[in-house]
């Protein structure tokens, strides 16, 4: 019984953790190229949207999916251009695109309101799904959650163990010496906060073709935030990502356990917030700064001779 | 043939003016754009919006009712924003004077002229507390404070959250997430015939002249602007970052708290879910758009206002949701800071 | 002009010839030749600002040249890139390390030279070992730059540079920040390359160590070259004479002048840099009354750190410092002012202004917190405006109005604008830091003739300054200041040029007897 109920929860916990998962490996690879993305937020909800009203339209909701991808990726390219090439303020671009999505989201969104559409259904993996406890929370989830687990570690090699991995470090750290050693630091740049939007779209269509599903205004509800504090918890890397994510929507899924209780779920829905600012301080040490914190040369716009 | 960014040797007041009006003319075009491709008629929703917003009296006085809000965070960011201080943090400033008030106007029996104030003060002070902790950080350690200051975003939206299910539900109100109304002593009172709460807009527009004396015209005004200009010249001058940092996030705090306060006392007269439709937000752009000069973001705060009732009414009639006005506020926003580069940077065409 | 070269049978593999380059007001490379043959070390010698830097950057790419050639092993190149550069076989190690601290040494290599894609670090971590053992570049693969003291990060700049296929590797001020070991090290590693055939390029200021390393040395004084010898002909007093030069030197209406009161007194002070190591070493001097102490030396030798602790910019380690009588240790830059020191600083735009606010309003910058031009809160605009009005007459600060941005002013009247920000304020002890760097002549002539005035009516002024000309035209005593100490105090009149350049180049220490009749420091 109580083994059920453990397993069930975990399994809630990773369902609830996989769009923030996804939204979270995006935007660590957009901040340790330099790019401060804000607009997670409206890029996941143009996803939400993008991908319920696809699948209705296609009645494919692999096709949503894609859908929502390519736009997350179009949508972050107008954040792109704004903080790399035209050097704007990246706070405050991030804070436009997001509000920009969530308005065109629900207009884009309104005939859909209360539309079903065909979803994804959880597939059981054959015997991974038998061991106990960890069987039925991690092996018996739709396919995305499955894809996850495998952009995990992927991602996680791709930053560390390859050339690509260092370039995009580096451009992070030290433009200058970057640019210096002819890396291509604004490709680079572009290159990554395209990947943060088309995971940020991918995360947002989860929400509303398998999760959910069903199409609400602004149903992202603060997740894209969630993301970004995520993104710091997890100290920009992959791995740490998915513990962060599932540990986030763990206590999602625990506020509905939580309840009867009588431990209010608003309170409980402070805990992430309130965990981001404790890493904050916590990060902000110098010596922990040096070994684990942000990437040097996060949000600053880089232009070569200039100072 | 290529384009190259060549860094202007100065910047005119004509020219920041020129662009900013440019770039908000590109916006609304943008938006006539997206309208058209929904099919609305933009000049149809342009003319509703600027009817409704400016055309009637009653819709101006709404238009003033949604600028009070605008105002009193706009002004408060403007403060913080001159002193590059980031506080993303009006929205949950704003919910936390509200909370700070209801506690008062809920649990205090007393004669208006007692509460009132009272509630006021109290708004200024929660927002203040509010502000307070991200501005230790940042002054003391150096954290960022856009994500503290919208990360207590949430936790205030949650805190309104828990207090309207849990402890402060009102026991009349049939289970509905409100508290109860507050006596008739705690609500503020408005010019007859609208829902102007006019003791806030009083405070609103002192705030404007107040900034503009502060910033202009004493010293420790004089220490935020050289702070916001070249933080090294600010040490060698001798200025304490600290306090200055402090100073102007417990402004903008209590000035957004007071903006609370006005919303629970002046509009909702209770305590509920949604009291705020993103106002501390929006304050950005109002801000932002006012160029982070007093008297401009009191106008822009206005123009702002109109855009936010105007959204009200075309999404009642013509259908558009009521996200419809964030794309108004976001497309505003993408153009301006994309016009700041043709302030800083002339564009030349190199053969 | 003498140039010698060796008789040899092949070409030099690097030669540059007439080579000119411009910046704005100043010709920094004026038809220019030299050449480096393969299997020597040519260090390249002269003061801060005399073109060895320059040169080297249109060698490296960096920047290019306005006129002139390039020739590598005899054949005319194009290099328009830091890559085109590495490609002929030239690397760079920079005075500023250009390095990303939080990653590893083999990770910093990766960036630019990494073949493979999938984990690029081993094939780096194999190379990296085996410079090591072939250069005797000892440094661990998996350090993180931040953790290596600067002779390690130094390796790493030169393994960088090796791993591209330098033949030619240019060395810009190595020794700057080495101790003497890493220094011993360092020399090594290069005569180890020296035997491998490739060419060396070593710029320095200083004269132990081109007779330490070099077989060549090339001085350069003001954008031309003054003389290439081999370094076996020639000895330490000559190279000094050549980096200093023996014009004579225009001289500045100096009248003797009564010295009176102490105003300044520094006992002992130590002093640490960025990186936390001692920048001013038990540094003692006292400037009287009517009196302009100046500290010549090339920059780097702690005079910025010196000027920083004596100001209340910078944490004082030890020692003390007694202005006006009151021990100013350690406090904060607003009661130094509050005392009596003005200073004018070496960064003038980053530091002395806010450029986006008004003329009037810099003018005030110090003194805007105290009467007359405040109250308890506010401002009182009307005193402000009416001295900006007198100050600005009164400096012949050019500018449309006094509500002009600062910024908006050439760089002779910001300087004008700090003189009279600092010095209207009746300020008895003046620090000075580069007051006429990057001026044109005019504002040049007048700082300096300010600064006399001020002597005159009785200041304290504590001159630094590069410009050796301009240091001993002023001072009536001068402090040569190398690698954080006085390498001596002297009167201009009673030192020679030989003296002072041998000082700056830390050959030479003057003792005690050599100090000034009255025996104060």
């Amino acid at each position: 019984m109580l083994q059920s109920i453990i397993a069930s929860i975990l399994k809630a916990a990773i369902r609830a953790g996989t769009p923030l998962l996804y939204g979270t490996l995006g935007e660590v690879y957009a901040e340790r190229s330099g790019i401060l993305n804000l607009g997670v937020e409206g890029m996941m909800i143009l996803g939400a949207v993008t991908g319920f009203a696809v699948t209705r339209i296609t009645g494919n909701p692999w096709l949503g999916i894609a859908a929502a991808a390519v736009v997350g990726g179009l949508s972050s390219l107008i954040h792109a251009v704004l903080s790399i090439t035209l050097m704007a303020n990246q706070v405050v671009s991030g804070l436009a695109l997001t509000m920009f999505g969530l308005g065109l989201s629900g207009l884009i969104g309104k005939p859909y309101i209360g539309v079903k559409i065909p979803s994804i259904s959880d597939v059981k993996i054959p015997l991974l799904c038998e061991i106990p406890i960890i069987g039925p929370a991690f092996f018996n989830q739709d396919p995305l959650v499955y894809i996850s687990y495998i952009l995990v570690p992927v991602l996680w090699f791709v930053l560390f163990k390859t050339s690509l991995g260092i370039k995009i470090r580096s451009v992070g750290e030290s433009p200058e010496t970057a640019d210096a050693l002819g890396v291509n630091v604004s490709l680079i740049r572009y290159g990554c906060t395209f990947f943060g939007g088309v995971m940020a779209g991918i995360a947002g269509a989860y929400l509303s073709v398998v999760y959910t599903p069903a199409w609400i205004e602004r149903m992202t509800a603060g997740r894209g935030w969630i993301v970004i504090a995520l993104t710091i918890f997890a100290m920009w890397d992959p791995l740490r990502s998915a513990i962060g994510s599932y540990l986030f929507g763990g206590v999602d899924a625990l506020q509905y356990h939580l309840q009867p209780y009588g431990i209010s779920p608003s309170l409980l829905g402070m805990l992430p917030f309130i965990l981001t600012i404790v890493v904050l301080v916590f990060g902000a040490e110098e010596t922990i700064r040096k070994k684990m914190g942000a990437p040097a040369a996060l949000g600053v716009p880089y232009k070569r001779g200039e100072k | 043939m290529r384009i190259r960014l060549e860094k202007r040797e100065y910047e005119s007041k004509l020219l920041s003016v020129g662009v900013s009006f440019l770039m908000l003319f590109l916006a609304l075009l943008a938006v006539a754009i997206i309208f058209w491709a929904y099919g609305v008629n933009p000049a149809v929703a342009y003319g509703k919006i600027f009817r409704g917003a400016f055309g009637s009296l009653y819709g101006f006085s709404e238009t003033i009712v949604k600028a009070i809000p605008l105002l009193l965070c706009g002004i408060g960011l403007t403060l913080a924003f001159k002193a590059l201080i980031w506080n993303i943090g009006a929205e949950g400033q704003l919910l936390i004077g509200a909370v700070a008030a209801t506690g008062i106007a809920l649990n205090l029996a007393a004669p208006s002229y007692v509460i009132l104030p009272l509630m006021f003060a109290a708004g200024f002070v929660a927002g203040a507390a509010w502000s307070l902790l991200p501005a230790i950080l940042k002054a003391k350690l150096n954290v960022n404070e856009v994500i503290t200051t919208l990360m207590l975003n949430y936790i205030a939206l949650k805190l309104v959250e828990y207090l309207v299910y849990g402890p402060w539900r009102g026991p009349e109100e049939w289970g509905f997430p409100y508290t109860s109304k507050f006596p008739p002593e705690a609500r503020l009172p408005r010019i007859p015939g609208t829902r102007i709460h006019y003791p806030t807009l009083i405070i609103g527009v002192i705030a404007v002249v107040a900034t503009y004396i502060l910033l202009n015209k004493t010293k420790i005004g004089y220490e935020i602007r050289v702070v916001g200009e070249n933080i090294d010249a600010a040490r060698y001058a001798g200025i304490n970052y600290l306090k200055t940092v402090l100073l102007v996030m417990v402004v903008s705090g209590g000035l957004a708290g007071i903006a609370g306060v006005g919303e629970v006392a002046g509009i909702q007269h209770r305590l509920r879910m949604g009291i705020s439709p993103g106002y501390g937000y929006t304050a950005i752009i109002v801000a932002w758009l006012g160029g982070l000069n007093p008297w401009v973001t009191l106008a822009s705060s206005i123009l702002l206002g109109g855009l936010l009732v105007g959204g009200d009414i075309i999404q009642t009639s013509l259908g558009l949701p009521v996200a419809a006005i964030d794309i108004f506020n976001g497309i505003i926003l993408i153009f301006i800071i994309a016009g700041e580069i043709l302030k800083r940077y002339k564009i030349r065409i190199v053969r | 002009m003498e140039v010698v070269y060796t008789a040899t049978q092949e070409p030099p593999i690097v030669f540059m010839k007439g080579i000119v380059k411009r910046f704005p007001g100043v010709i920094a490379n004026d038809h220019v030749d030299f050449e480096v043959k393969a299997g020597e070390i040519h260090a390249l010698l002269g003061e801060n600002g005399a073109g060895k830097t320059t040169l080297m950057y249109i060698l490296y790419g960096i920047y290019q040249a306005d006129e002139g050639q390039i020739y590598i092993k005899g054949e005319p190149v194009e290099i328009k890139s830091p890559r085109d550069a590495i490609r002929h076989g030239i690397g760079m190690v920079h005075q500023h390390f250009k390095l990303v601290y939080r990653h590893t040494v083999a990770e910093n290599v990766a960036l630019g030279f990494a073949r493979s894609f999938i984990n690029p670090i081993e094939e780096v971590r194999r190379k990296i070992l085996e410079f090591s053992e072939r250069y005797g570049l000892k440094v661990n693969p998996d350090a993180r730059i931040w953790e290596l003291s600067a002779g390690e990060q130094q390796r790493v700049e030169i393994i960088k540079a090796l791993y591209g296929g330098a033949e030619v590797l240019i060395l810009d001020e190595p020794t700057s920040v080495l101790t003497p070991s890493e220094t011993r090290e360092l020399f090594k590693t290069l005569k180890e390359m020296k035997a491998e055939n490739k060419a060396i390029i070593f710029i320095t200021h200083k004269l132990d160590e081109v007779f330490e390393v070099s077989d060549r040395v090339t001085v350069l004084r003001k954008g031309k070259v003054v003389s290439t010898l081999k370094t076996s002909e020639t000895n330490k007093r000559e190279l000094a004479r050549l980096m200093v030069g023996r014009e004579v030197l225009f001289r500045l209406e100096r009248k003797p002048v009564e010295t009176g009161e102490v105003l300044l007194k520094v006992e002992n002070l130590t002093v640490l840099n960025d990186r936390g190591l001692p920048a001013v070493k038990g540094v003692s001097f006292t400037i009287r009354a009517g009196e302009i102490l100046g500290i010549a030396g090339v920059a780097g030798n702690g005079q910025r750190e010196l000027v920083e602790a004596i100001t209340g910019l910078r944490k004082v380690e030890s020692g003390r410092i007694i202005c006006m009588g009151k021990d100013v240790t350690n406090c904060s830059p607003r009661v130094i002012a509050m005392l009596g020191m003005a200073h004018i600083p070496e960064e003038r735009i980053r530091l002395g202004i806010a450029p986006g606010m008004s003329v009037a309003e810099n003018l005030i910058l110090k003194s805007y917190h105290a009467k007359p031009f405040s109250g308890m809160l506010m401002l009182n605009w009307g005193v402000i405006r009416e001295t900006a009005e007198k100050l600005v007459k009164e400096y012949d600060i050019m500018t449309p109005s006094i509500n002009t941005p600062a910024k908006l002013l050439s760089g002779g009247n910001i300087q004008r604008l700090i003189l009279a920000r600092e010095l209207s304020g009746g300020a008895r002890v003046i620090v000075a830091a580069h007051p006429t760097y990057g001026l044109d002549v005019g504002a040049t002539e007048y700082i300096r003739k300010l600064l006399l005035k001020q002597r005159e009516r009785g200041c304290g002024i504590l001159l630094v300054s590069e410009d050796l000309e301009e240091v001993l035209n002023l001072s009536d005593r001068i402090a040569v200041m190398f690698e954080g100490e006085f390498m001596g105090i002297v009167k201009p009149e009673e030192a020679s040029i030989e003296e002072i350049g041998l000082m700056m180049a830390g050959t030479m220490r003057l003792d005690a007897e050599r100090h000034t009749k009255r025996g104060d420091l």
